[in-house]
């Protein structure tokens, strides 16, 4: 790709991840989806910088916000819709839902529901990979929140103690669920952890997809050459409630609206118009894409079918006993 | 034959596995250049090297889920806990990761790995280096639950336990470490699916797993002497269980005695109970019996640790009051 592909490849992602997002919500209301919908509308620039820079090889450990992550890793979206729609056809065989996104032969291991939880197990496939001497990185997202969490210490340690190829990536959207940063961190700079554990790591701007696309190619270099893991924080906001059941009484609508002027998509619109690169043929005929990708991920997940409930219990065992 | 404890019956298992197979490794805390808390990795690392015998920090959250990310990876980790109580630490992952992820992935992930766990009480470490939690443990599918008691279990449970393509945790009991027997000289892998009949008798049937076995066969000798027949099963696998052994040995004895060295209730012997009550209630001849540890954590003093613990007397005791011919 060249640069002006590179550059509409961005904005495309972002905007499909973005209409995913929107559409997911409609058919929560419309009782299609149900359980836990957390939504990544304002967050898309991470994932959409993030992907390109991994290879298929390459392994993925997300949390429950991961629509983006998946879609941006190449889930196809009609696996995600049908998943959350509770159909076999879906990438977790509709056992999962909106929280528990696997694809295995992407290497993306989830979704995962328990904050800080995904991180262990990140730091084991990194083990995996470096005891078979695989050239290979595990990208492992988590939020603020997880910051808190003993594991996302211990998992800090190990991975340094060990060099594991292990590239941490918090996106810091400034709330853990509804507890603001300030109130849940007595150091906010969360890049600043990652030194207690002599981890590399920068701060690096979560609304602009160049940015974030500029530090993960250097970063995943880094991890890949052996030399131990890294960690950037990406500095987000999450444009939407954390769920759909947040009546949002912990942030004031100023806030939001003063992010909402940083909105990564319009940013990179800007930036293809600074450059010329599109034209409103383009733009137009990118949101029609997404729309037919959508409709057709909707219909998918529509004609999926439901588990036999006499399926209930199988996949617990491998091995069933007598 | 040769003389052998159950702690060297472990590391020649261990021994076996990482000779075997190149992506077994072991890690945790302590097991390489201290040796093992209870020396059952004692010499591997000079054996096998640092790459294969890994120390860990005190970090049970991540190595357990680092065991789970490394199955996940390719890799055969044998993952030591030092004490049951300290897996408590690591309950997120080994509840919500390991014995979820299968299902949850809509059966794409499988996650093999061996957890092995220091249980139990009788070394006067109070109240948090003594419980049985392996009871807990067997109340979650997806976990295989494992509790050898003899030599040839402690010997042959882990490579076929390493064969499962499912997590499977091995609770060891610190009592039995030092315990001796005969075992075969080309003693290897045993089957981890089935209970076992240690000793046949026609009068009761005491029912137990891991360190209460020698409580148990024990208690039958002295039964024995006065005219009670006791049958001796060792459950070894508490989940899934062999209800069909359970249950086939209810039915000729008639009355049940579980022992077993969690608290009474909500336990394992609760449940063992249970599916005797549900399956073989008509072929009773007296009420399900039980021996468990008394409800309280486990002190320190030596006289009150026997005492909360159960006792060759209380099986006796048990026995005595459901066997025919006794009043």
């Amino acid at each position: 790709m060249n640069e002006r592909e590179h550059a509409l490849h961005f904005y495309r992602e972002m905007l499909r991840i973005r209409r995913f997002e929107e559409k997911s919500a409609e058919l929560y209301s419309a009782g299609k989806i149900r359980g836990f919908l957390h939504l990544y509308v304002g967050e898309e620039a991470i994932a959409a910088g993030v992907m390109p820079a991994l290879n298929s090889e390459d392994a993925v450990v997300s949390t429950y916000r991961e629509h983006g992550h998946a879609l941006a890793r190449g889930v196809p979206a009609q696996a995600i819709m049908a998943e959350m729609f509770g159909k076999v056809e879906g990438c977790s065989h509709g056992r999962g839902g909106s929280m528990h996104l696997f694809h295995l032969p992407l290497r993306f291991y989830g979704g995962n529901a328990i904050v800080a939880a995904g991180m262990p197990v990140a730091v084991g496939l990194a083990l995996a990979d470096k005891l078979q001497s695989r050239k290979q990185v595990t990208a492992c997202f988590f939020g603020d929140g997880a910051v808190a969490e003993g594991a996302f210490h211990e998992s800090l340690n190990l991975a340094a103690l060990w060099k594991l190829p292990a590239l941490f990536l918090c996106e810091n959207n400034c709330y853990a669920m509804g507890t603001a940063i300030e109130r849940e961190h007595s150091q906010t700079n969360l890049a600043l952890k990652a030194q207690g554990y002599s981890i590399p790591s920068r701060q690096i701007d979560g609304m602009d997809v160049n940015a974030v696309s500029e530090a993960v190619k250097s970063a995943v270099q880094h991890v890949r050459s052996g030399e131990g893991p890294l960690f950037l924080e990406f500095l987000t906001y999450r444009f939407r409630a954390h769920s759909m059941y947040d009546p949002e009484l912990y942030r004031n609508k100023e806030e939001v609206l003063e992010w909402k002027k940083r909105d990564p998509i319009v940013r990179q619109k800007t930036f293809l118009a600074s450059k010329g690169w599109a034209d409103d043929a383009e733009y137009s005929k990118i949101e029609r894409d997404i729309d037919m990708e959508i409709q057709q991920a909707i219909e998918f997940a529509e004609n999926g079918h439901l588990e036999p409930v006499e399926e209930l219990c199988s996949d617990v065992y491998a091995r069933s006993v007598k | 034959m040769i003389k052998t404890t159950y702690r060297e019956a472990l590391r020649e298992g261990l021994r076996e596995a990482l000779q075997k197979d190149p992506r077994v490794f072991l890690m945790g805390e302590d097991i390489g250049r201290y040796g093992g808390t209870y020396a059952v990795t004692h010499d591997l690392l000079k054996e096998f090297g640092p790459e294969r015998i890994r120390d860990t920090p005190l970090s049970e959250v991540a190595f357990v889920g680092a065991g789970i990310g490394a199955a996940l990876g390719g890799m055969r980790p044998i993952v030591e806990i030092m004490t049951v109580n300290f897996s408590l630490l690591a309950l997120d992952q080994l509840v919500n990761n390991a014995a979820t992820l299968r299902h949850m992935s809509g059966g794409q992930l499988n996650v093999p790995v061996v957890f092995r766990i220091a249980t139990g009480a009788g070394r006067q470490v109070a109240a948090q280096h003594s419980h049985s939690f392996e009871g807990w443990y067997a109340h979650i599918p997806g976990l295989r639950i494992l509790a050898p008691a003899t030599v040839e279990d402690a010997r042959g449970m882990l490579w076929t336990a390493l064969q499962d393509p499912d997590p499977v945790l091995i609770f060891e009991h610190v009592m039995l470490l030092s315990q001796d027997a005969e075992l075969s000289s080309d003693a290897g892998p045993v089957d981890i699916d089935t209970a076992r009949i240690r000793k046949s008798g026609k009068d009761v049937s005491l029912i137990t797993y891991g360190g209460s076995l020698p409580k148990a066969l024990e208690a039958a000798r002295e039964l024995g002497k006065i005219g009670i027949d006791a049958e001796v099963v060792d459950l070894r696998t508490l989940r899934p269980l062999d209800s069909r052994t359970i249950l086939e040995s209810v039915r000729r004895t008639r009355r049940a005695v579980v022992i077993d060295e969690g608290w009474r209730s909500g336990s394992l012997s609760a449940e063992i109970s249970a599916q005797i009550m549900e399956n073989a209630f008509y072929d009773l001849d007296a009420p399900v019996q039980r021996v468990c540890t008394a409800e309280v954590p486990i002190p320190y003093p030596k006289h009150l640790e026997d005492a909360a613990l159960p006792k060759v007397s209380e099986i006796i005791d048990a026995a005595k009051k459901v066997a025919p011919k006794h009043g």
